[in-house]
């Protein structure tokens, strides 16, 4: 008799995520299926739209995220029309997007992951929530949380002009810079931010690795995938999260390739199946060998982690440190324990952190010199960045107008849902076995498998405190209930 | 004495509305102080059927953002609006479409084709996701996508519209204040059909920007000149929309350097936000002969995008309305 459990609705996603895991006849997992019921058709409806246009349009992708649209479609824009952005612009625009990161990495690690370690997977439900974090760790880590979340949206407004869907980023630049008085205002902020990065950092040690049961889980096998991983690098092979190549190392945490945005699709390809609105991207060069790890899979990974584990290092010094330590605890590159993608988004935390304070005290941050205007006829473009959760790739094409004909987008938790997908059936199947009374920690750890990728779909349950509410109905073959269990349902 | 109930959910949206809310800062308590928040999947975890589990009309103010763009959003907007006391349409998606809505310009087969055959896509089987598919272990569903995307007020009665994509978070809080102040009966509620959390006029009239009635001779394009930070956009011939478009923003776009793509929607008593801005943009225009005239227009590269962007779903076009009427999908 084959027994179906099905987790739907996950709440707390953006748009609406459903799972299902099929048990064969011992009670052993089969099988499981993470499917995404969303298609809005961006892809169809910028066609015929002005280039310049399509960085307020694929804000409207996520309204979480819009920083990494914008961006991600500015730099594509350029590229159309084959114009350098002076430096000042570029500076500009990745100050926001530096300031974006810290306020987006900031509120996975306190509202989501962290009630996980810092109360423990098997809390009682009521405590394992940003509100028991709090309780736990004192009440002014709260009013820090909300600080940054607050610097961060106030250089994003001050440069891209709203807090939301910033409006500022045009092809060859932007429509204005900023004045003294905010660089100023900005660059506190941004020491601030660094102080708190360290804080953060320092409750990470003193929590997770100070305990040897968490450092144990995170060591373990259950969230353990030897993929492929994925991340944007600059000249020294150091992350960068607005410009640069994008690198690719294998399993062994050896370059596999190192290709220019404009090269993408020679080397990502994407999966269909017929179960889901999403596309599963994968490494060309590799093939598409199913949902499996492995050299032999083209399956890789973009998160966090996978940028760590994908470049030689960190373009500043204090995260250079703090990724030293990450790698000498864990064992060297590539980690591929997925849990210890916490652990690198906080470094990452610190280094966009420092890049912040980098880019709003060099003397020419404040320069008129913010645009450049375009004189070459419009063509194709791709604009790359690394979105929070992954690789952002969008190309376009247009005519000689400049109004797109053909667009393509890669977004970042879609790189993922290969991984997640694995992942979440590795974690079923590890914890539910032959007999399992399926509990609520169980459940939970099952989940704790897919928090580590920060799904964009999730991602914009960054503020609020709680856990991803399950319901789970574990079905006969005839399909009547034969147990329900519920998670933070009332 | 329990406190009223709110709720919020999302349909085919992208997030930001949320964000929006949780901008309003330390405001977010006076929601938690004043109402027990009974669904909210972004903040909280109730489940559909503890929706349907409460009384008719148990929800006094809900606030609905998304458009409509399968079967599932259209079941929780009916489900809502017979719970809930007030519904809002919150934000542009559920008013009148937003930027989701111009996939109204094209059929729902030519989305999902584009989507499954870009060239990055390896479908070689020409494989497309299917509502109910039989794997080894049993069948699997996903939504039903509609042949367009609707508007809240196509598919339930609306009580109040704010639009904004999002909502500026000011605007949020006066609102939230609004019904605070009802529930001590210290004011009372608009008229059903209002539209709340914006201004009376237009863009144009929050904008700082220094007008001299110019007309002019061609448009240009943002990205094509050094924009004078102080001169009204459309002075310098980029297409803004702030003669047509709802005030309430604090013409946050214009005054950044960037023209307003019109995102709080029709100003107050304008039937149609497209014909608007056409006339208005043919009032700026600086020729009487046909043939220059023409010239002129042909500035305005996507003039279907520039005039309908955000408003296509909810606008007098109704783009696709009679398609779905005459669908069986």
């Amino acid at each position: 008799m084959t027994q179906r459990i099905t987790i739907d609705p996950i709440t707390r996603l953006e748009g609406h995520g459903k799972i299902e895991i099929f048990l064969d006849d011992d009670g052993n997992v089969a099988n499981t299926y993470f499917q995404i019921p969303e298609l809005r058709g961006f892809e169809r409806f910028c066609v015929g739209r002005p280039v310049e246009e399509m960085p307020l349009l694929t804000n409207r992708i996520c309204g979480v995220c819009p920083e990494a649209h914008h961006m991600a479609a500015a730099k594509a824009a350029d590229a159309v029309y084959h114009v350098d952005v002076p430096r000042t612009g570029k500076m500009l625009r990745e100050l926001l997007y530096s300031a974006f990161y810290c306020t987006d990495h900031t509120t996975h690690f306190y509202a989501l992951a962290g009630p996980d370690f810092v109360m423990g997977p098997d809390a009682p439900v009521a405590e394992r929530n940003i509100l028991g974090v709090i309780h736990k760790v004192g009440l002014e880590i709260g009013g820090k949380v909300i600080q940054m979340r607050k610097y961060g949206h106030t250089v994003v407004e001050m440069i891209g002009g709203r807090k939301v869907h910033p409006c500022t980023s045009i092809p060859g630049g932007l429509t204005k810079g900023i004045t003294e008085e905010q660089r100023k205002e900005i660059e506190e902020m941004g020491k601030w931010a660094i102080e708190f990065a360290h804080f953060s950092l320092k409750l990470f040690a003193d929590v997770v690795l100070g305990n040897k049961a968490y450092v144990d889980l995170i060591l373990g096998d259950v969230y353990t995938h030897q993929t492929y991983y994925m991340g944007l690098v600059d000249e020294n092979n150091k992350v960068n999260f607005y410009d640069g190549k994008v690198r690719v190392v294998g399993p062994d945490g050896k370059e596999f390739v190192k290709y220019s945005p404009k090269d993408y699709a020679e080397h990502i390809a994407e999966h269909v199946e017929p179960w889901t609105y999403l596309k599963f991207p994968y490494l060309k060069k590799v093939g598409w060998k199913g949902f499996t790890d492995g050299k032999d899979s083209g399956v890789y990974c973009a998160t966090p982690l996978s940028r760590l584990n994908a470049a030689d290092g960190m373009a500043t010094p204090r995260a250079q440190e703090e990724h030293d330590k990450m790698y000498k605890t864990l064992g060297g590159k590539p980690v591929h324990q997925r849990l210890a993608t916490h652990w690198a988004r906080l470094i990452e935390l610190l280094y966009a952190a420092e890049r912040w304070v980098e880019l709003v005290t060099d003397p020419e941050i404040t320069s008129p010199n913010f645009h450049a205007i375009p004189t070459e006829k419009p063509t194709e473009g791709v604009g790359i960045v690394e979105a929070p959760r992954g690789t952002l790739t969008h190309h376009y094409w247009t005519d000689e107008r400049g109004v797109v004909t053909k667009v393509n987008l890669i977004v970042g938790t879609t790189n993922n849902y290969a991984p997640i997908s694995m992942s979440i059936n590795k974690a079923a199947s590890s914890l539910i076995k032959k007999g399992t009374v399926v509990t609520e920690p169980l459940l939970n750890m099952v989940e704790m498998a897919f928090r580590a990728y920060d799904p964009c779909f999730g991602c914009a349950t960054h503020s609020l405190p709680g856990q991803m509410p399950l319901e789970i109905t574990i079905r006969d073959a005839q399909g009547n209930p034969v147990q329900v269990l519920k998670q933070f349902v009332d | 004495m329990s406190k009223p109930k709110f709720a919020m959910y999302w349909a085919a949206s992208c997030g930001g509305c949320e964000i929006a809310v949780l901008n309003i800062h330390e405001k977010i308590l006076d929601v938690d102080a004043n109402f027990d928040v009974v669904f909210w999947p972004v903040a909280m975890d109730a489940k559909y059927k503890d929706v349907e589990a409460m009384e008719d009309g148990s929800i006094l103010l809900t606030l609905f953002n998304g458009g409509i763009r399968n079967d599932e959003n259209e079941h929780i907007a009916h489900l809502l609006r017979k719970k809930s006391k007030i519904l809002v349409a919150f934000g542009s998606c559920a008013c009148e479409g937003c930027i989701p809505g111009l996939a109204n310009f094209s059929p729902i087969n030519e989305i999902v084709e584009t989507a499954f055959s870009t060239i990055s896509t390896d479908n070689p089987q020409g494989i497309r996701p299917q509502t109910s598919y039989q794997m080894p272990e049993g069948e699997i569903h996903i939504p039903t996508l509609y042949p367009v995307l609707r508007t809240l007020d196509s598919v339930v009665d609306v009580d109040y519209y704010m639009p904004g994509c999002p909502p500026e978070s000011h605007q949020i809080g006066a609102v939230i204040d609004l019904v605070v102040q009802v529930l001590q009966g210290k004011a009372e509620l608009p008229p059903k059909g209002a539209t709340i959390g914006a201004g009376n006029s237009t863009v144009c009239d929050e904008c700082k920007r220094t007008r001299n009635v110019k007309t002019i001779k061609e448009f240009s394009r943002i990205q094509l000149m050094h924009a004078d930070p102080e001169l009204c956009l459309l002075e310098q011939g980029i297409p803004c929309n702030g003669v047509a478009t709802r005030s309430g923003c604090d013409a946050r776009c214009p005054t950044a350097g960037a023209q307003c793509i019109g995102c709080y929607g029709p100003a107050e008593g304008v039937i149609d936000y497209g014909a608007r801005l056409v006339s208005a943009f043919a009032s700026v225009i600086d020729a009487n002969d046909p043939a220059e005239i023409d010239r002129i227009l042909d500035g305005l590269v996507d003039p279907a995008g520039q005039f309908y962007r955000f408003n296509l779903a909810g606008s007098l076009l109704k783009a696709g309305k009679s398609a779905f009427q005459r669908s069986n999908v």
